[in-house]
């Protein structure tokens, strides 16, 4: 009896969904009413054949039907999966996007198949390039004058491994280049956007000195929904 | 195995990261810095450093004689009665000290992240062809954007042959024509197409400074819908003939027959 009443509800609230979410050219497109099961397991193909991070708007667009909350709660499904069932497989939102990614206990292996040599990551690399994220757009001076030495090499070797790129020049004497992080950097590092990034330590008494210049950054975030794009760079 | 007392000396990155070194040895705050004992290990430390890098080494000695400045304001009384209005000598170096720290963590929170192809995976996928009709806003790609797509043409080039038997050149103007002809086919084509699988790396410079003339005559567009995606150029004329003519028209000004042949010249006004 009470079964019998669950499934009527449930077909009634289906035909009020796909009423209202019905594809506009109606052909081939996932209607969220008897679909809406098949939604992980889909947002999964796409993801797995885009392999790069998708935005979520992306994926509504694709799926061309299920609502927003809808793709959302599916993919939230989907990365619960992966994470209680301990699969091969993790879903994590990296750069404005969402991709699959295999998990870090998993990485002595495939590092092993793929024979690769992980990027190294120097302490004057992680150092400058920590600068530039911070206080992007940055010039080399900026950098420099945290850090104490000279920028140039370290610069051109972010560049190359497109962690930081030239955005511009500074309206100042001799109009200095100016460097940002790119999209690279958020997915080399596993952020979702530059809001991400660790939050910069308070050092006593120091503080009051840097008041000033102090960026405000928000605590890390891995779990929060962002539709817009990485406030980086590219606006710049 | 090395000489039987090999002393391996820490690397420092910088006379702010030998100071913060001293710092944490001495177990005292950066905000109340022994000036004196401080300098002194620093001096000394310099000295132990006899394979300093000399490209570094003007940095290291610029923060002594930085030290050895503070440490002598700090020997002198205060003019004024009011010692607290004085300010204390340290303050600028405690501040620079206290920003190199503050990154100095944020740089390790950053290398202890699950960096990308080092602790995670992701498959490369399928490139995503821009042009599609759903797309992230497409804008038009800078010059930056430009020398990044030909950055990886460049690396794609085979090493020079062996023996390169003399080749014609390719001019400009010839190239000019070829990268329109290429639009009979349709409006769009990919950067990455104008350059064939055996394009040397003098014919790929070529190629693309035929392409910046264009792109700067306003005959092509390049298009770019994400940052390092792929570049798309489109005609930014109606037709391949119209854009021919366009060229032709500028082609008569002096700057385009500099440095090139007649004989280029000719060709492509023939086409």
């Amino acid at each position: 009896m009470v079964t019998a009443e669950l499934v009527i509800g449930n077909k009634n609230e289906n035909g009020n969904g796909n009423g209202a979410h019905a594809a506009p050219d109606g052909g081939g497109a996932v209607t969220p009413a008897e679909d809406l099961g098949r939604l992980p397991a889909l947002a999964e193909s796409l993801l797995f054949a885009a392999g790069r991070p998708v935005p979520l708007s992306q994926l509504i667009e694709a799926l061309d039907g299920p609502s927003r909350a809808e793709v959302l709660g599916a993919l939230e499904h989907l990365a619960r999966t992966y994470e209680r069932e301990g699969r091969g497989l993790r879903l994590v939102q990296v750069a404005g996007g969402w991709q699959l990614r295999t998990p870090a206990e998993h990485g002595p292996w495939v590092r092993r198949l793929l024979r690769e040599r992980p990027p190294r990551l120097s302490r004057p690399t992680l150092e400058t390039v920590a600068i530039v994220a911070y206080r992007q757009p940055c010039t080399r001076l900026e950098i420099e004058a945290v850090r104490g030495v000279d920028a140039e090499a370290v610069l051109t070797t972010l560049i190359e491994r497109r962690l930081v790129r030239i955005v511009g020049r500074k309206e100042a004497p001799g109009r200095p280049l100016l460097y940002a992080t790119t999209r690279e950097f958020l997915e080399v590092f596993g952020l979702p956007d530059l809001n991400a990034l660790p939050p910069l330590r308070d050092l006593g008494d120091g503080a009051a000195l840097l008041a000033a210049t102090e960026p405000e950054v928000a605590p890390e975030g891995v779990e929060v929904t962002r539709e817009s794009p990485p406030p980086s760079a590219e606006d710049v | 195995m090395n000489a039987p007392c090999t002393v391996r000396l820490p690397i420092f990155e910088g006379p702010l990261d030998l100071l913060l070194h001293l710092i944490k040895k001495n177990e005292v705050q950066i905000t109340d810095i022994p000036i004196a004992t401080i300098t002194d290990q620093y001096l000394a430390m310099l000295e132990e450093l006899p394979e300093l890098n000399l490209d570094g080494a003007g940095e290291y000695l610029v923060m002594a004689a930085t030290l050895m400045y503070i440490k002598s304001r700090m020997l002198l009384p205060g003019t004024g009665e009011d010692l607290e209005a004085e300010e204390d000598p340290r303050a600028e170096l405690v501040q620079q000290l206290v920003e190199y720290q503050r990154f100095r963590e944020v740089a390790v929170a950053l290398g202890e992240r699950k960096v990308l192809s080092r602790d995670v995976f992701a498959g490369p996928g399928e490139p995503m062809v821009p042009g599609a009709d759903h797309d992230a806003p497409v804008r038009d790609a800078s010059l930056a954007d430009l020398l990044d797509a030909l950055r990886d043409v460049l690396e794609r080039i085979r090493p020079p042959r062996a023996h390169d038997i003399e080749r014609e050149g390719l001019s400009i103007r010839e190239c000019v024509a070829r990268i329109l002809a290429g639009f009979v086919v349709g409006p769009r084509r990919e950067f990455a197409s104008l350059f064939g699988p055996d394009a040397d790396r003098a014919e790929v410079i070529v190629i693309f400074l035929a392409l910046l003339e264009l792109i700067r005559l306003r005959v092509v567009r390049a298009r770019q819908a994400e940052r390092f995606g792929a570049i798309t150029l489109e005609l930014a004329v109606g037709t391949v003939e119209e854009a021919t003519e366009r060229v032709r028209d500028l082609g008569q000004t002096e700057q385009w027959r500099g440095g090139e042949g007649q004989h280029g010249d000719g060709r492509a006004r023939d086409r």
